[in-house]
């Protein structure tokens, strides 16, 4: 079985996977990473996306030959308990969300954006986040969300 | 003279089911008190909202509420978490054992303290009185037993006293979710977990004729191949194998043909072509009605619309010995352990059914369906837990749908225009085939394996209970008589139950907009008509406000177009009104609602509005794109290309107001909005654009269908 080497959240990692496989397969798999979700397995829907390099991308249609040497990062890389990344209390401070499961994927899109993009305008993260579906009707608090993470960016 | 006996005071519901006050709360000696509801969470907010509820009541910090999830070995049976009761069921509930709880506590510190109960305070669990004497809910905890039974007449605290039900806080669940803590069924990982996964027909009826198991048998970690009449499927030790195996093994099936499908174009022919049993819901009469000078008809539809759950069903299961354990999404614990008995054919107390959360459900879906799948697929798995997944195609097609509806209002006018009577007549399928209900199970794979049980066919609920089909099929109106019929199918080509709203949604849809154009035939503003045919202050108050927040009627710009609906949810739950405004030519874009709504005392107010934000986000969806699409032979609307939902830059601006009512039982807000919404975007699109579209969904074909047949 080939091996491939990539960075995860920060951590070098090298992983025993046929290159075909799913960045999210092997995530998920045989990493335990569960911070990315299974949506649909064809890149509608935006629940596991992942940051790879700069950008959001669905994890569940990258092929792990693509990720070879690049940088991963999952929710689980995004912020932590005691430094949560201020997307992560901008969420819970606008209580954005219902159930809760497409959150992980809309993080990671909305911190690719303010990382390209710190000061975005409404309609701006509304297109960097129309890819990520979210069924109970949470958009507006997202959006919110957003742009209350980029102005306690912008503060600091 | 006889004085009336007043009726004896009676136990909520929840609690007179379940009175034992120790299956409802215990207290540690460390200073924690869980809380153990028998409603779940799925992502409504109901556990915070439960928690803040006993942290009044017992007067302790929210942060001492430990909430536990529902399971069939702990929880009290509260049946199913659906119809927007929980607020109703559970809230009253916990408050009342709550109360009594804190009466019980403070009559054993009156004793151990030597002063009267009534000259008692409780401050966060610290209990003190006259003379500093002081003990706490945690240093009476081992000696006060609560295996006793509720008893009525208890009276909870009134709404002034209160500090925290009647104030946002933040949900309890969410930092969970945002720090990527695992909490989802999804997530878990049991020791020596397998996976599994189920083959199914692209026809539901079909049968599985051959099954070449060759190519499945040769995947890397496949454990078993289970089959069992028409149910098949696979246990692997990888995910990925599970998945390279149930591919392998669809290959290797063949099916005999289904049965045949309606034709998608013509869903009202279909429903109304269909053997049915009818039930008058309500009639009233009048002997003052006026002279009818002229009949308009009207027929509205809908189509069978998808849960569509972001994530699809989930379960694990493990045999040991003739016991069962199976974690679930579930809306009802209890009532799939019960029909999980009826196909294991194992009694009850044999299977512990256990909560975890999952993505939203808004109602019946795969849920259950799923949990059966992982038991049979265990059976195979020599006592290890097996966890079985449904695909996003499965998840489209497989699971039930909310039915289709045909509706045709007559109203007859008199020579003012005024309604003078009024008849509705609605056919489809039933709105609820759930499980734990029937001496049937509701579950997939009951009807899959070999001695199958019959499918079943969908039932509506009685009106006392809300209704159906028949949901807010009563006028709120004062109109002099009208005449409510239901023609339910008894045939089920297409699988249908609960949906939020049930007919709800149909049903005020197609009240509000006949009302709108009989209102502007008469020349008579929407909102006044509405006001004048209402008596309920309530029902006024909320279109009264809705009317001042979005300044009705804005002044006519082209291509823009304002509409309203109003509805109170079962006729018995919350008050809402919306005001649509939306934009465009062929396509509608929805740029804004406002709504006003009245649940009562509204526990978590932001909790409140995020449930009208979010059920008005999701009827704008529904209404604009959402259809299950389907040919002859199968269902076809199996991805999100196929069956789109609204995204991001769809979103209407949502704007809620909410008429807080401390001194009236709460009710449930998370079915409020869509039949509401869903009106006042029809109604909408004919101010901007002339048309009247009465199929739903609103999209580009119908409404250049609308204006061609007029």
């Amino acid at each position: 079985m080939p091996s491939v080497r990539f960075r995860l959240n920060g951590a070098d990692t090298e992983i025993d996977a046929d290159p075909d496989r799913s960045l999210l397969d092997v995530l998920r798999g045989q990493l335990g990473v569960t911070g990315p979700h299974f949506g649909c397995g064809a890149g509608e829907c935006g629940a596991c996306n992942v940051i790879l390099g700069d950008h959001a991308v669905s994890a569940c249609d990258t092929p792990m030959w693509s990720v070879a040497d690049k940088d991963v990062t999952t929710l689980e890389g995004l912020g932590t308990d005691e430094q949560p990344h201020p997307l992560q209390r901008a969420f819970i401070a606008e209580q954005a969300m219902q159930c809760g499961y497409c959150v992980s994927g809309i993080l990671m899109s909305a911190a690719a954006l303010l990382k390209r993009n710190p000061s975005p305008t409404s309609r701006e993260v509304k297109e960097a986040l129309d890819r990520n579906l979210c069924r109970c009707g949470s958009q507006n608090r997202m959006v919110r969300a957003v742009l209350r993470a980029a102005e306690e960016m912008a503060a600091r | 003279m006889n004085q009336p006996t007043p009726s004896p005071p009676t136990l909520p519901v929840s609690l007179a089911a379940n009175p034992k006050l120790s299956a409802w709360l215990k207290f540690s000696s460390t200073g924690q008190v869980t809380v153990s509801p028998g409603k779940v969470e799925i992502g409504q907010g109901i556990v915070t909202a439960l928690a803040q509820i006993a942290a009044d009541e017992l007067d302790i910090d929210l942060s001492r509420v430990q909430m536990i999830r529902a399971s069939t070995a702990t929880s009290p049976n509260e049946g199913v978490t659906s119809g927007s009761l929980s607020i109703q069921q559970s809230g009253r509930a916990m408050r009342h054992a709550c109360a009594e709880v804190r009466r019980i506590f403070l009559q054993q510190a009156a004793e151990r303290l030597g002063v009267e109960a009534d000259a008692l305070d409780i401050e966060d669990g610290t209990i003190s009185g006259p003379g500093n004497v002081r003990t706490s809910y945690w240093e009476l905890a081992d000696e006060v037993s609560l295996d006793r039974d509720a008893t009525p007449g208890v009276v909870p605290k009134s709404a002034s006293h209160r500090a925290l039900a009647g104030h946002s806080v933040q949900r309890i669940d969410i930092p969970d979710k945002v720090l990527g803590r695992p909490r989802f069924i999804h997530d878990q990982a049991l020791v020596g977990m397998l996976h599994g996964r189920v083959l199914r027909p692209d026809n539901a009826r079909a049968r599985l004729a051959g099954l070449q198991q060759d190519g499945a048998r040769a995947v890397a970690g496949l454990v078993a191949i289970v089959r069992d009449g028409n149910f098949a499927g696979i246990v692997s030790e990888t995910e990925h194998g599970a998945e390279a195996a149930l591919t392998a093994l669809r290959k290797g099936a063949s099916w005999s043909d289904g049965g045949p499908l309606p034709d998608e174009n013509d869903l009202a022919a279909f429903l109304k072509g269909q053997p049915v049993e009818s039930t008058v819901i309500n009639q009233k009469t009048s002997a003052s009605s006026g002279k009818a000078a002229r009949t308009i008809k009207r027929q509205y539809t809908r189509p069978y619309i998808a849960h569509a759950s972001i994530a699809p069903s989930c379960a694990m299961a493990q045999w040991s010995g003739d016991r069962l354990h199976v974690w679930t999404h579930s809306q009802g614990v209890y009532l799939l352990r019960a029909d999980l008995a009826l196909v294991l054919k194992l009694p009850v107390e044999n299977i512990t059914v256990e909560h975890m959360e999952g993505a939203g459900c808004y109602g019946h879906n795969a849920a259950d369906d799923v949990a059966l799948d992982a038991a049979l697929l265990a059976k195979a798995a020599n006592g290890r837990p097996v966890r079985v997944q449904w695909s996003r195609q499965g998840e489209m097609s497989d699971a039930p749908f909310g039915a289709a509806m045909a509706i045709e209002i007559e109203a007859d006018l008199d020579a003012q225009g005024e309604i003078v009577d009024w008849r509705h007549s609605i056919w489809g399928n039933g709105h609820v085939a759930r499980p734990g209900r029937a001496a049937q199970p509701a579950l997939l794979a009951g009807y899959e394996v070999a001695n199958p049980f019959p499918r079943m066919v969908s039932t509506n609920p009685p009106q006392s209970n809300g209704g159906g089909s028949d949901r807010n099929s009563i006028p709120l109106y004062d109109f002099p008589s009208w005449r409510i019929e239901s023609h339910r199918l008894t045939t089920m080509p297409i699988r249908t139950s609960a949906l939020r709203t049930l007919g709800g949604q149909g049903n005020v849809f197609a009240i509000e907009s006949i009302l709108d154009e009989i209102a502007a035939d008469r020349g008579e503003d929407p909102v006044a008509f509405r006001l004048r045919h209402l008596r309920d202050e309530r029902a006024k108050d909320v279109i009264r406000a809705v009317a001042a927040r979005a300044k009705w009627k804005p002044a006519k710009q082209t291509g823009i177009g304002h509409g309203i609906g109003f509805g109170r949810y079962k006729n018995t739950g919350a008050y809402c009104a919306a005001i649509a405004e939306v934009e465009g030519a062929a396509e509608i874009t929805v740029r804004k609602l406002t709504l006003a709504v009245d649940v009562g005392e509204a526990i978590n107010p932001d909790g409140v509005i995020n449930q009208i934000e979010g059920g008005a986000i999701q009827a704008t969806s529904w209404v604009l794109k959402e259809r299950v699409r389907f040919d002859r032979q199968r269902i076809t609307s199996t991805s999100w290309n196929e069956y789109p939902i609204l995204r991001f830059s769809e979103v209407p601006d949502v704007e809620v107001e909410v008429i807080q009512r401390s001194d009236v039982d709460p009710v449930g807000a998370g079915e409020a909005a869509h039949g509401p919404v869903t009106a006042a975007i029809a109604n909408a699109v004919f101010d901007a654009l002339g048309v009247r579209v009465r199929d739903l969904p609103i999209t580009r074909d119908r409404i250049i269908a609308a204006v061609e047949s007029t």
